[in-house]
């Protein structure tokens, strides 16, 4: 079973790096979309530090959402998903493989580029660990709700643009507790709570998500 | 291995085939015939259990099952070899090496190409050769030998009849010319339902 775990990472992985393109699509979107905001607001310091947790992580959920469409949908289309249902493997294992390739691919890069975008956004030094914190915490969460989501959707033609609407509810809460946090710390507020619940968040849905995305992608294969 | 009582699949409340019953135990095999739209695949997608039957029982004393389809689950972006030892590592039972099912289905002059690059039946050898990669006893193919030449025919049928010696059974699909060269027990002519 941790064999079919690592050789199906394993693939995910070294199928990104063969497509660099689609690897990089997020990344540049990112940068993208929180460097226009000192575009369209002016680069007043005080109102870039106050918007920057807000602007930071909704361009990561939306980096992450328009990267969660391809989780599934090749192995959909091609015919794999039939194999892994059929392979006797848990395929809650397997969508856990798979949201770990997504948030290695997807969700890491985003964390590991957070202190270059709070810089960039005039963000106070003193929340910018707690920035990275919560991005660790919640990215990791977006990848997982959404795997639900592409899950019921993955069948549909046009499930992309569904998508978005089934998830974005779903994420509210984690960018209202992440982006709590942040500003908490940048006023000298405790933050511990906020990333405390962002762990419980996080352990809920490893526990949870992976059954309910494979559920929804047995519904699909019917 | 397979034990099949009065099995319905209805799609949009309407019946795709006739009920179907059969029994096929090791060392058998299957032969499905019908016309297009008969539901041949439906039926093979039923006894996968990738869908539900409406009515009817399917018993598989089997603990696996192989089955190739017609979307043949290979990755655009990874050789003939990386598929093959991708289902190897992942099946992790098998005791054919990726190697020994390249040179079984004649890839070993493609093994290193992407498979985005080969004919649609050097893809449909690819997608077969995983059946030698799993330790499943029932095969369930549908249409095996579309897209084969002469001799890519042969090789399936050596693979068939290697499988079935070995007390495997199988049950296959097919509308095609080719007959499989091995012992046949049964065969299955399919009607379509009234929703066909």
């Amino acid at each position: 079973m941790t064999r079919a775990f690592l050789a199906l990472l394993r693939r995910d992985l070294l199928l990104a790096i063969r497509r660099r393109g689609e690897l990089l699509f997020p990344v540049i979107f990112l940068l993208v979309v929180v460097s226009l905001f000192p575009l369209g607001i002016g680069p007043g310091p005080a109102l870039l530090a106050r918007i920057a947790p807000g602007v930071i992580w909704i361009a990561a959920l939306l980096a992450t959402v328009i990267s969660l469409d391809s989780l599934f949908r090749t192995d959909f289309e091609d015919g794999s998903i039939e194999q892994f249902v059929l392979s006797g493997h848990p395929v809650s294992l397997l969508v856990m493989a798979k949201v770990l390739a997504h948030w290695l691919l997807a969700g890491l890069p985003i964390v590991a580029l957070s202190p270059l975008l709070a810089i960039w956004l005039n963000l106070p030094a003193s929340s910018v660990s707690v920035l990275v914190a919560s991005l660790a915490l919640g990215t990791p969460i977006l990848s997982l709700l959404g795997a639900i989501g592409v899950g019921l959707t993955v069948s549909l033609r046009r499930g992309g643009q569904l998508l978005s609407l089934l998830v974005f509810p779903l994420y509210v809460p984690v960018l209202i507790i992440a982006t709590g946090g942040i500003m908490a710390a940048a006023d000298g507020l405790p933050y511990g709570p906020f990333l405390g619940l962002l762990l419980a968040g996080l352990i809920t849905s490893v526990t949870l998500a992976p059954f309910a995305a494979a559920a929804a992608l047995k519904i699909s294969l019917s | 291995m397979i034990s099949v009582d009065q099995l319905v699949y209805e799609r949009f409340f309407a019946p795709v085939f006739q009920p179907v019953s059969f029994r096929l135990g090791a060392g058998e095999l299957l032969r499905i015939t019908g016309a297009n739209g008969s539901g041949k695949t439906t039926l093979i997608r039923v006894l996968a259990g990738l869908l539900e039957p409406t009515a009817g029982r399917v018993g598989i004393t089997a603990d696996r099952i192989a089955y190739v389809g017609h979307q043949l689950a290979l990755k655009d972006d990874l050789s003939v070899e990386e598929n093959l030892k991708f289902f190897s590592n992942f099946m992790g039972t098998g005791t054919t090496s990726a190697a020994t099912a390249i040179d079984a289905l004649g890839l070993r002059r493609v093994a290193g190409q992407l498979a985005r690059t080969l004919s649609a039946g050097q893809r449909k050898r690819c997608a077969l050769a995983r059946l030698l990669l799993s330790p499943a006893r029932l095969w369930l193919l549908d249409e095996p030998y579309s897209n084969l030449d002469t001799e890519g025919c042969s090789r399936v049928d050596e693979l068939l009849a290697s499988h079935l010696a070995r007390g495997g059974a199988c049950v296959m699909a097919t509308h095609g010319n080719h007959r499989p060269q091995v012992p046949v027990e049964d065969e299955l002519a399919l009607k379509a339902g009234t929703g066909s």
